[in-house]
């Protein structure tokens, strides 16, 4: 067997152990992931959506229903905050709350490899958020069936954060402090200065930046490419794909370093 | 000894000035039960580590199955077992999924891991907990399946790391008996211990570590003749008068040792010397004659006991 096919069996080995933890939950897991978009749906839809629609017309934010702008841009957080949550918790589980990796790690598997499944495993519940977010908004009429294309290429916003994040955990010793640090000082403004709620061109041009360097921006401007002809050149569609593919690559890498690193100390 | 299965020359690790291994040689031969012997810092676990291939020697020679384990982790790693000072096993699965998990990371077939778990769960005496959430098990069980789970892939050498840490002493008695059936079977077990009972029942030969160093090898019965009497006179006159006693005793044989709570005698006839000390009108509050042990192979090398 070629070197790569045997580093990639090692991965799955791991991603189905990560997989077996995950389907403990599937219960919570699946009520979350169905529950959220019906949340959305009720407080933009009935209420925030409403309130837009009375100030600017029916096709007031970027030439469509406010709910609409918005909704190619909830799956494409769903797919970062799904991907945070498969990511950060196993990272945090396997280097400190139950050693797990150690274990693999005195088995045959190497860092990069049980970082790899930890990806693999984390992704597929990524894909899975997105699809029943999608499937939701799809059988509310707030998006078209065409507009399969969202879910598909979000997907790609959870991968390069996700990939990036496991890194970056694989170095917190205080898990506490970081965890808070993150949700306040990462994860909120992200959500807030993405162009998310609002184009982000509706920010002072000094504030812009934190989009161009956040996944969540590129993933939910190529969602609403694909979820209602959002007009964007081919060239910057280009790049935004640039962006998070790059990003997804140097993760990976990043994060199979990290935590080769974390597990011979 | 044939072709040793494990070999070290000059085996150092230093993290930054410190050195927790010194530049040891020993080697292990194929069926043999190898203790590492020391107190908590001694470098024990840190040799063990570097043994398991998951941690870098900074210098020295290592071949484990004549395979370098810097150059060829992974396919070390494929031959040993590695039970863990910390138990490390995934509480929020069950017995036989911790061990089925584990099976998989060695590439085992789903097919073979089906009987295997339930041949892993009799030798653990575990079948009645096989459905049950691992966070459920008591300290000796866990310990119990962490060494199952160390067997899955038929290990050539099994790897222990204080592996009755922390256990009540009936806990520690069926982990004794179970690593006995092991080394029956001819499985290479290397153990790490502060123990010296335990070091004396389960281990063929030892090294006895201290700051990183070897102070000395052999089997248990060889080192306690080397480096101790046939047997130990304890005796306590209580705190104050322990120091007063000592220089008068020191008169009577050859070697005496003084801890904060007793003085240790060491002699060939524990009885006649104990006879002399009361003819002396010395009467000691408590006194007890027993055979050496490792312990005081420990204390006559370093000046230390074990336990601290």
């Amino acid at each position: 067997m070629s070197q790569l096919a045997l580093q990639v069996r090692g991965a799955w080995y791991f991603a189905e152990h990560r997989i077996r933890v995950m389907s403990k939950w599937k219960l919570i897991i699946g009520m979350i992931d169905f529950a959220n978009p019906l949340f959305y749906l009720v407080a933009v839809g009935i209420g925030i959506g409403v309130l837009v629609t009375e100030n600017s017309g029916n096709s007031g934010t970027d030439g469509v229903p406010y709910l609409t702008f918005l909704a190619p841009a909830l799956v494409a957080s769903t797919a970062i905050s799904s991907a945070i949550d498969e990511t950060m918790f196993p990272t945090l589980e396997g280097f400190k709350w139950r050693k797990t990796f150690y274990g693999a790690n005195s088995a045959p598997l190497s860092g990069g490899q049980i970082a790899a499944g930890v990806f693999i495993a984390a992704m597929s519940r990524v894909i899975f958020s997105v699809t029943i977010y999608w499937l939701v908004l799809v059988s509310f009429g707030v998006l078209e069936l065409s507009s399969w294309r969202t879910p598909l290429f979000v997907t790609l916003g959870g991968a390069a954060f996700g990939a990036v994040l496991m890194g970056v955990v694989s170095k917190v010793y205080n898990d506490d402090l970081f965890m808070s640090a993150f949700s306040r000082m990462v994860v909120t403004p992200l959500f807030l200065f993405s162009g998310t709620f609002f184009p982000l061109t509706n920010m002072p041009i000094y504030l812009q930046p934190i989009g161009w360097i956040s996944p969540l921006w590129h993933a939910a401007e190529i969602g609403r490419h694909f979820a209602y002809g959002y007009e964007i050149s081919n060239l910057i569609l280009i790049l935004h794909f640039t962006f998070l593919i790059s990003l997804l690559i140097f993760g990976l890498r990043y994060s199979s370093k990290q935590f080769t690193k974390r597990l011979l100390k | 000894m044939s072709k040793p299965l494990i070999s070290a020359r000059g085996l150092t690790k230093k993290y930054g000035d410190f050195q927790a291994v010194a530049g040891i040689d020993f080697a292990v031969a194929k069926g043999e039960s190898f203790g590492l012997l020391g107190p908590n810092g001694a470098g024990k676990s840190t040799t063990m580590r570097i043994i398991a291939a998951t941690s870098r020697r900074t210098s020295g020679e290592l071949t484990i199955l004549d395979l370098d384990p810097e150059e060829r982790g992974p396919q070390v790693r494929a031959h040993l077992g590695v039970v863990p000072q910390q138990d490390n096993l995934d509480t929020e699965l069950t017995v036989a999924e911790n061990l089925y998990v584990y099976g998989r990371y060695f590439g085992l077939s789903k097919k073979y891991l089906k009987n295997k778990v339930e041949e892993l769960l009799a030798f653990a005496q575990l079948e009645d907990k096989r459905d049950v959430k691992v966070d459920a098990l008591s300290g000796g069980m866990k310990r119990r399946l962490t060494i199952a789970r160390a067997l899955v892939s038929e290990p050539d050498i099994l790897m222990l790391d204080e592996p009755t840490t922390g256990l009540d002493p009936q806990a520690r008695h069926i982990l004794w008996d179970r690593l006995f059936r092991l080394k029956e079977d001819g499985v290479t077990l290397i153990i790490t211990t502060h123990f010296m009972d335990e070091a004396e029942q389960l281990c063929d030969r030892l090294i006895v570590m201290d700051r990183g160093k070897i102070m000395a090898e052999g089997s248990p019965a060889d080192l306690i003749k080397k480096y101790s009497t046939k047997e130990v006179l304890e005796v306590r006159f209580g705190s104050d008068r322990n120091k007063e006693v000592a220089p008068v005793i020191r008169e009577l044989c050859d070697r005496v040792e003084e801890l904060p709570d007793r003085l240790l005698l060491y002699v060939d006839d524990g009885e006649a010397l104990l006879e002399e000390i009361t003819a002396k009108k010395l009467h000691p509050n408590t006194s007890l004659v027993r055979r050496s042990s490792l312990e005081d192979v420990f204390l006559r090398l370093t000046g230390r006991s074990l336990i601290e």
